[in-house]
C-alpha cells in the first residue's frame, strides 16, 4: 500500500497495473482485429456473403407484402434487424472457422495475447464488418422501400452502434463455443437468436421510432438503456468467461 | 442409498400428488370469475417456479464446475436442465390451454410468455449443443459458459419484456403481493402441489443424472478400447 494512503482506498500502483493491462488488452485486441479485416478485406469472404444475403432478404421482403404500404414504416426497423441479425450469422461463422486450418486458432492461443484479447478482437473485426453491411443494406432499403432514414442520423448511429456492439460480441462468443463442433453453422444460429432477443428488441424500438420524423419518447429512450445494459453484461461475462471459452 | 432417496421422492410425490389431485378437484368450489378452469393454476404456477428454480440451481452448478473442474456439477446441471425444460414446456402448455378458454386464444406475446418461451429455446439449444459434442470436458465447459449466458439473458428478457407489453394476470401468491388476491385455501393448495412437483423433479433429477453418469463412464471405456 502507498504510505500515507486511507486503508480502505485502492492503493495507487493496484489501480496503475489495472490500467496497463486494460491498455494491453485493448492494444491486443485492436492487433487481432486488424489481422481479421486485413484478411477480410483481402478474400471478403464473409462480407460478400452477409451483404449478398442481406440484399436477397430485404428484396424478398417486398414480395411479402406491399413495399409502397404506409405499414413498411412502421415494421421497418424490425425488418432491418432481422436482416442483420440473419447477416451476421455469416460473419460470426466464419470468424473463427477462419482459424482452423494450418492450427492458427492454437498458433494464437499459444501466443502472448491473452484469451480476452483474442476474444475481443474478434468481436471488433465482426462489428466493423457488420456495420459494413447494415450501411448498405440501409441504404438498399431506403431505395428499395423509399424510406427516409436519415432524419435523425446521429441517434440511429448510436443505436447501431450499441445494437451491433451486442450482436458481434454474443457472436464472437458463441462463434468461439461452437467453433469445433459437428454442425456449426446450424448450431450458432439456434444459441445466438434466442440470446438476441432482448437486443433485438430494443433496436427494433427505437429504430422504429428514429425512421419517424418525431423524437424519441422518454419511454422509447428506455430502450437505450437496455441496449447499454445488454452491452455491458454480456461484455463483462465474455471478458469473464474467456479464458474458459477458448484456452482451459 | 441414491435409489432408496429416488423411490422415497417419489413414493411421497405420488401420495401428495393424490392428495392434491383430490383437494383440486372434489374439495375446493370452483372460482367466482374463472369456473373450473381456473384450477389449471395449481398445476400452471408450481411448474413455473420448478422450471425457474431448476434453471439457477443449473446457472450455480455450472459456476461450480467450471471453478472446481468436476464433471458430476456437469451431469447435475445438464439432468436438472433437461428436468426444468420439462416443466417450462408443462407451463407454457397449461397457461395456453387456459388463455384459449379465459381470452379465447392460445398464445398473446405478453412478456411472461415471451420469457417463458425464450427461456425453453435458450435451454433447449443448451440441450442440442451437449449433443452435438462428443468430448465430456469440452461439452461440459461448453455447457456451463452456455448456462451462464442463457440465466443471465433470461433476467434481461423478462425485465425488457415487461416494460413491452403486458397481458398476463398480475402475481396472485401473497410472498409477491401481500395478500389478499387468492382465497388461503387455494394458495395452500398451490404450495402443496409446488411441494409435491418440486419432489417429482427431484427424483427424476436423480435419476437422470445417475443415466449421465452411466453414459459418461460407457464412453470413456469405448474410448479406452479403441486406444488400445
Amino acid at each position: 500500500m502507498t504510505p500515507g494512503c486511507c486503508t480502505g482506498c485502492t492503493p495507487n500502483w493496484v489501480a496503475r497495473e489495472h490500467r496497463l493491462f486494460a491498455m494491453r488488452t485493448l492494444r491486443q485486441a485492436i492487433s487481432v482485429a486488424r489481422k481479421d479485416l486485413a484478411i477480410e478485406f483481402r478474400t471478403k469472404e464473409s462480407l460478400n456473403a452477409a451483404g449478398a444475403f442481406a440484399i436477397v432478404i430485404l428484396l424478398l421482403f417486398s414480395f411479402a407484402f406491399d413495399p409502397a404500404a404506409e405499414a413498411v414504416r412502421e415494421i421497418g426497423g424490425g425488418l432491418l434487424w432481422l436482416v442483420f441479425a440473419f447477416a451476421g450469422a455469416l460473419v460470426f461463422n466464419r470468424g473463427f472457422a477462419r482459424e482452423l486450418p494450418n492450427e492458427c486458432l492454437d498458433a494464437l492461443l499459444s501466443s502472448p495475447l491473452s484469451a480476452s484479447s483474442l476474444l475481443i478482437g474478434k468481436a471488433m473485426a465482426s462489428f466493423v464488418l457488420l456495420l459494413g453491411v447494415e450501411a448498405v443494406s440501409l441504404a438498399v432499403f431506403g431505395i428499395f422501400y423509399d424510406m427516409r432514414w436519415w432524419i435523425q442520423p446521429w441517434q440511429l448511429a448510436a443505436v447501431f452502434v450499441l445494437a451491433t456492439w451486442g450482436i458481434a460480441t454474443l457472436g464472437a462468443v458463441f462463434g468461439a463455443l461452437t467453433v469445433n463442433l459437428r454442425l456449426r453453422e446450424l448450431m450458432l444460429p439456434i444459441i445466438i437468436y434466442p440470446l438476441l432477443i432482448p437486443l433485438l428488441i430494443a433496436a427494433i424500438e427505437l429504430t422504429n421510432g428514429l425512421f419517424s420524423a418525431e423524437p424519441l419518447k422518454p419511454d422509447q429512450l428506455l430502450w437505450g438503456r437496455v441496449l447499454i445494459v445488454f452491452d455491458i453484461v454480456f461484455t463483462a461475462l465474455a471478458l469473464a468467461l474467456a479464458e474458459t471459452i477458448l484456452v482451459n | 442409498m441414491r435409489e432408496k432417496v429416488v423411490f422415497g421422492l417419489a413414493a411421497v410425490s405420488a401420495v401428495l400428488l393424490a392428495y392434491d389431485l383430490y383437494q383440486i378437484f372434489l374439495v375446493l368450489p370452483d372460482e367466482a370469475a374463472q369456473g373450473a378452469i381456473y384450477r389449471i393454476m395449481f398445476f400452471h404456477i408450481p411448474a413455473a417456479i420448478t422450471g425457474m428454480i431448476g434453471y439457477f440451481v443449473a446457472l450455480t452448478l455450472s459456476i461450480l464446475y467450471l471453478s472446481t473442474g468436476r464433471l458430476r456439477y456437469d451431469s447435475l446441471a445438464a439432468s436438472i436442465v433437461e428436468v426444468s425444460v420439462v416443466f417450462s414446456i408443462v407451463n407454457i402448455v397449461t397457461g395456453s390451454i387456459w388463455a384459449r378458454v379465459i381470452w379465447g386464444i392460445w398464445w398473446t406475446w405478453d412478456y411472461r410468455l415471451t420469457s417463458a418461451l425464450v427461456c425453453v429455446l435458450i435451454f433447449c439449444a443448451y440441450l442440442i449443443m451437449r449433443r452435438a459434442i462428443e468430448e465430456p470436458t469440452q461439452r461440459a465447459r461448453l455447457s456451463a459458459a452456455l448456462c451462464i449466458f442463457g440465466c443471465v439473458d433470461v433476467v434481461i428478457v423478462w425485465k425488457s419484456i415487461e416494460w413491452f407489453r403486458t397481458q398476463h394476470p398480475g402475481p396472485v401468491l401473497s410472498i409477491r403481493t401481500g395478500g389478499g388476491n387468492i382465497d388461503p385455501a387455494m394458495e395452500r393448495m398451490i404450495y402443496l402441489n409446488l411441494l409435491a412437483i418440486l419432489m417429482m423433479a427431484a427424483a427424476m433429477v436423480l435419476v437422470r443424472t445417475r443415466q449421465e453418469q452411466t453414459a459418461r463412464e460407457i464412453d470413456s471405456l469405448r474410448r479406452l478400447a479403441n486406444a488400445a
